[in-house]
């Protein structure tokens, strides 16, 4: 029973927190800035206003342009249901393993690869160049340095992998642990957009990734896109931070439990989003053809993970 | 007599009837009778597999068939696991022929052509089902062969294709003839240390043979049957004969043919020869990470839709490969279970490249056959034209670009879940080995998602980039069906993988001697309980599925109805198709970042107007990615032979008496030889 309703509650937890998420961290950076800020209920604001709006298809594109926001939200939703969040007892936890969150993952940015390219115009097919090249590279040292998370656990479901950090503490310091959360971090903010890979506050066409696959969405479209690339970014932020940070993650399949994993959950969440927004401030976005440069840095740290959780297994 | 052989006779039966019927029939009904007779004789031989796989066995001797020995055929379970994906294979490419050869009687629907596709069809059938060396070498070089004629059958062409279609015969011919060369020698070899030349005598006295002999077999064997399957360096032949080749003929070869180089290799390396030592299959192993990788690459950025479909061909094998090497140094280290686990996946991924390659090939040569290019940079908005097409395209782009829940996906998901479980390690290679492995698998995943991407997205999607694609008509309604059939093939395997696994279970062991680790089936998907690893596909779907549509009608009811509007074009108006990105444009990042790997070649070149050097009048820019392992391995081997033939023109002379004196030359060397021995 409790497992259904985790299975069911952490898609509609995440898809609630996602946008206050993104108004929290822009709320960080404009502080930090000296700016006043908008509030964190502003993105939600934003969604409410777009939802209403009437979608525009440029002429020319097919149903791949309208089908490819529900099914970004659609994986994104999936991908909530099955990972541990606020508890490892999902009852679809058992039913999909990160190989399949990561291939789940890299579905979506497809999906909305090909939107991009059937939009038809110079932009689209820029984004969903640049977001596929960078996503050839992601996706491989996500999956590796989390390979390189399961060969403690024995097993590549993510509960598992939690489950044992939280209960071995002494692993989480391991080289091999490491260097997965090294390259696993910036993954995250590879896959997600964010600086130094991508600015999502940017239209200029030389520098945008993300904003350029999505240029041609309005109304209800945008809203979708915009809903699931927050939730993306919560769900990796989480993933990250429970992979490495398993206090607090509900173990046992008690109300009580799942109750304190909630509120750990969005504590987690809020001091990673804080880090990440002030990093920002602070950073500079890299030049696009030294993004590869990065990446490969991160899947050869992600490849000496695995190699060491062989090695010194 | 049972079902095993009955299925097969009549599959040769019916084969053999297609291709006389083939000769004798006019135009107008050759293209329907042996697209019948492919069918039939494709159900035939994947019944006889399917029974295979069931637990039959079927035996049959036949003295007097082959001038040189006894032909006997001998099936079982990993017999059974190829003449089910040979016959399905061909049995989709039957009705994919009747309705896309034509009836004009030249070309691809030339008596000569069409009677060599059930024949080929013939002799992919017996080659798994083969059960003595010369059974097998005369039914590969009856496959080579016909193969051979169905990829030289448009070469009438006028121009640069024709051109193109007979270079890429002489690559196929021999390549296809040294690889046969060296089963040959292989196997004979085998035979002769063995004394005898049956798969049972060879399998009873395998053990006894001297270590080098094994190895020399072995390499030999590995060798010959990589070069069938595409393993770079042995690949050049394959983006020649499968783009140049008609869309049905790439499909037979890519999806049916290349799988049986795998067969060969686990027949020989683990069932007659009992496996063998580490170095083996890190050998095989490599070979198949490189030609994964490099395969993958090459397919990521080329911009002919066939040729990237090949180079996929490539990376899939070195997948099969892989998983094949791994496998056997699993085992040499003595983890039989783990070593069962990775045969398994490279197997059921041959399966799965089978389906979703034909599914493409089906599709590609749809296209072709619409707008007659197949370059990529010049397709696009066939989404609206050809919308049947483009949903058959789309369902084989998912599969072979490995995301869930596609059928790549899963054989994919078990080959990584055999490399994971390698702990701990038995011994440092397979420290060194499994996780380089690992990451292989993952970064060819990645890439192969950015060529189906490109593939879908640019040749497909948005509006036509040239007047041929704008003009395109969809397929007629047999080649549809012929589509759906195997889209449907693709689907089962990716939501029911549990359903392979009593099969797969069984022709494992065959190979292995030990079932595969604790790999459980159902009809919900796929299981390794021992190591709590579950993939569970039809959830999966089904969660995408009312997820996606859920959030569709909600936003739908709450908001307001769709507008058309031009795309944005910074205030500049509508923009035109040029400004479109292109497949070369799309991948282009991708090849800067693997610049050194794939060395692509620039050409700028700008012409000035005559009064003054700043105003430039015209720039010609041309890009060509090389495939630098032919260049570089091949390209030397073909001046030394080219050399060597000058250089022998010296002896013929023209001179009877010359001639006459060679006679006798050679005659007094064998004598002598002879004498000494």
């Amino acid at each position: 029973m409790i497992g259904w309703v985790i299975a069911a509650g952490q898609p509609v937890l995440v898809m609630a927190v996602a946008p206050l998420l993104i108004g929290w961290m822009r709320l960080v950076r404009a502080r930090l800035e000296g700016r006043a800020g908008a509030g964190i209920g502003q993105p939600w604001r934003d969604l409410r206003k777009l939802v209403r709006k009437e979608p525009i298809s440029p002429a020319g594109s097919g149903w791949l342009f309208v089908a490819a926001p529900p099914v970004l939200l659609a994986t994104s939703l999936l991908i909530a249901a099955i990972v541990p969040l606020a508890a490892t007892t999902s009852r679809l936890a058992g039913s999909a393993d990160l190989i399949v969150v990561v291939g789940l993952l890299l579905l979506g940015t497809a999906a909305l690869a090909l939107a991009a390219l059937d939009t038809g115009t110079a932009f689209g097919g820029m984004g969903a160049s640049r977001e596929m090249a960078i996503a050839a590279l992601v996706e491989p040292t996500l999956l590796l340095s989390t390979f390189a998370l399961s060969a403690r656990a024995g097993s590549t479901s993510l509960s598992a992998i939690v489950t044992a950090g939280a209960g071995h503490a002494e692993r989480l310091v391991s080289p091999a642990s490491l260097l997965a959360a090294a390259a696993l971090a910036i993954a995250v903010l590879a896959e997600t957009g964010r600086m130094p890979v991508d600015n999502p506050a940017t239209h200029l066409e030389l520098t945008m990734v993300h904003e350029a696959m999505v240029l041609e969405y309005a109304g209800r479209d945008l809203a979708l896109v915009e809903l699931a690339s927050a939730m993306r970014l919560t769900l990796l932020l989480g993933l990250l931070a429970n992979l490495f940070l398993p206090w607090g993650v509900a173990t046992t399949a008690t109300w009580g439990a799942a109750a304190i994993g909630v509120v750990v959950l969005l504590g987690k969440l809020a001091l990673l989003a804080g880090v990440l927004a002030a990093g920002e401030v602070l950073l500079a976005k890299l030049r696009l053809f030294r993004v590869p440069e990065l990446l490969a840095g991160s899947f050869v740290l992600a490849l000496l993970a695995v190699t060491a959780s062989y090695v010194l297994a | 007599m049972n079902l095993v052989v009955t299925g097969l006779g009549a599959a040769v039966s019916v084969s053999g009837v297609a291709a006389v019927a083939a000769v004798v029939l006019p135009p107008r009904w050759r293209p329907g009778v042996v697209g019948a007779g492919m069918t039939l004789a494709g159900c035939a031989g994947a019944v006889a597999g399917g029974w295979a796989l069931a637990g039959r066995t079927g035996h049959a001797v036949l003295p007097a068939l082959l001038p040189l020995g006894t032909a006997r055929i001998d099936v079982d379970a990993l017999s059974g696991w190829f003449l089910l994906l040979v016959g399905a294979v061909a049995a989709l490419v039957g009705v994919y022929t009747a309705g896309y050869v034509g009836r004009s009687g030249t070309g691809a629907s030339s008596r000569t052509a069409l009677a060599a596709l059930p024949l080929f069809v013939a002799a992919m059938l017996v080659v798994p089902a083969a059960g003595s060396v010369s059974t097998l070498l005369a039914a590969w070089e009856l496959m080579a062969l016909c193969s051979l004629l169905l990829v030289v059958a448009e070469h009438a062409h006028a121009g640069r294709r024709g051109a193109a279609v007979r270079a890429a015969g002489v690559w196929y011919a021999a390549m296809t003839q040294a690889g046969f060369v060296v089963i040959l020698l292989g196997l004979v070899w085998l035979a002769a240390a063995c004394g005898g030349e049956s798969f049972a005598a060879l399998r009873d006295a395998a053990a006894t043979v001297p270590g080098t002999v094994r190895s020399g077999v072995f390499v030999l064997t590995a060798a010959g049957f990589a070069a069938k399957a595409g393993m770079v360096p042995l690949h050049p032949w394959l983006p020649r004969a499968h783009a140049e080749a008609p869309g049905h003929v790439s499909a037979l070869m890519s999806a049916a043919m290349v799988s049986l180089g795998a067969y060969g290799i686990v027949r020989v390396g683990f069932d007659l020869l009992g496996g063998g030592p580490s170095w083996w299959w890190v050998l095989l192993a490599s070979g198949g990470a490189v030609s994964a990788l490099y395969g993958i690459l090459q397919a990521a950025v080329a911009v002919d839709l066939k040729k990237l479909l090949a180079f996929s061909t490539a990376e899939n094998t070195g997948l099969i490969l892989l998983a094949i090497g791994a496998g056997g140094l699993f085992a040499d280290v003595g983890q039989p279970a783990l070593a069962a686990l990775a045969v398994a996946a490279g197997l059921l991924h041959a399966l799965n490249h089978a389906a979703f390659k034909t599914l493409l090939f089906f599709a590609a040569g749809s296209v072709v056959h619409a707008t007659g290019s197949r370059d990529l940079d010049t397709l696009g908005g066939l989404s609206r034209r050809m919308p049947l097409t483009t949903a058959a395209f789309g369902v084989a782009a998912l599969c072979a670009a490995a995301l869930p829940p596609g059928n790549g996906f899963v054989s994919e998901w078990l080959l990584a879940q055999s490399l994971i479980h390698a702990l701990p390690p038995a011994s440092t290679l397979n420290a060194i080995a499994a996780p380089v492995a690992v990451g292989v698998v993952a970064l060819t995943a990645g890439i192969g998602v950015v060529t189906y991407v490109k593939a879908l997205g640019t040749g497909f999607l948005a509006r036509p980039r040239g007047a041929r694609a704008a003009g395109a008509r969809e397929a007629g309604p047999v080649m549809v069906i012929a589509m759906a059939l195997a889209a449907a093939g693709c689907v089962l395997l990716a939501v029911a993988p549990g359903l392979t696994t009593p099969g797969l279970a069984r022709t494992v062991t065959i190979a292995m001697g030990a079932p595969a680790r604790g790999l459980a089936g159902g009809t919900a998907g796929l299981a390794l309980p021992g190591v709590a690893a579950v993939y569970a596909p039809m959830l999966i779907v089904a969660g995408l599925v009312v997820l996606g549509v859920g959030v569709a009608v909600v936003v739908r009811l709450v908001g307001r109805p769709r507008r058309r509007a031009i795309a944005w074009g910074c205030g500049n108006g509508p923009q035109s198709e040029r400004t479109e990105y292109t497949a070369t444009s799309f991948a282009e990042p991708l090849e800067r970042i693997f610049d050194d790997v794939l060395r692509p070649e620039h050409d700028v070149d700008v012409t000035h107007y005559a009064e003054s050097a700043y105003i430039v009048e015209r720039v010609r820019f041309r890009r060509r990615v090389p495939d630098r392992v032919e260049a570089h391995l091949y390209g030397p081997v073909r001046a030394a032979a080219d050399r060597a033939g000058r250089a022998a023109r010296v002896l013929a002379a023209g001179s009877v008496h010359h001639y006459l004196a060679y006679g006798l030359v050679a005659l007094l060397i064998v004598l002598v030889a002879g004498v000494i021995r």
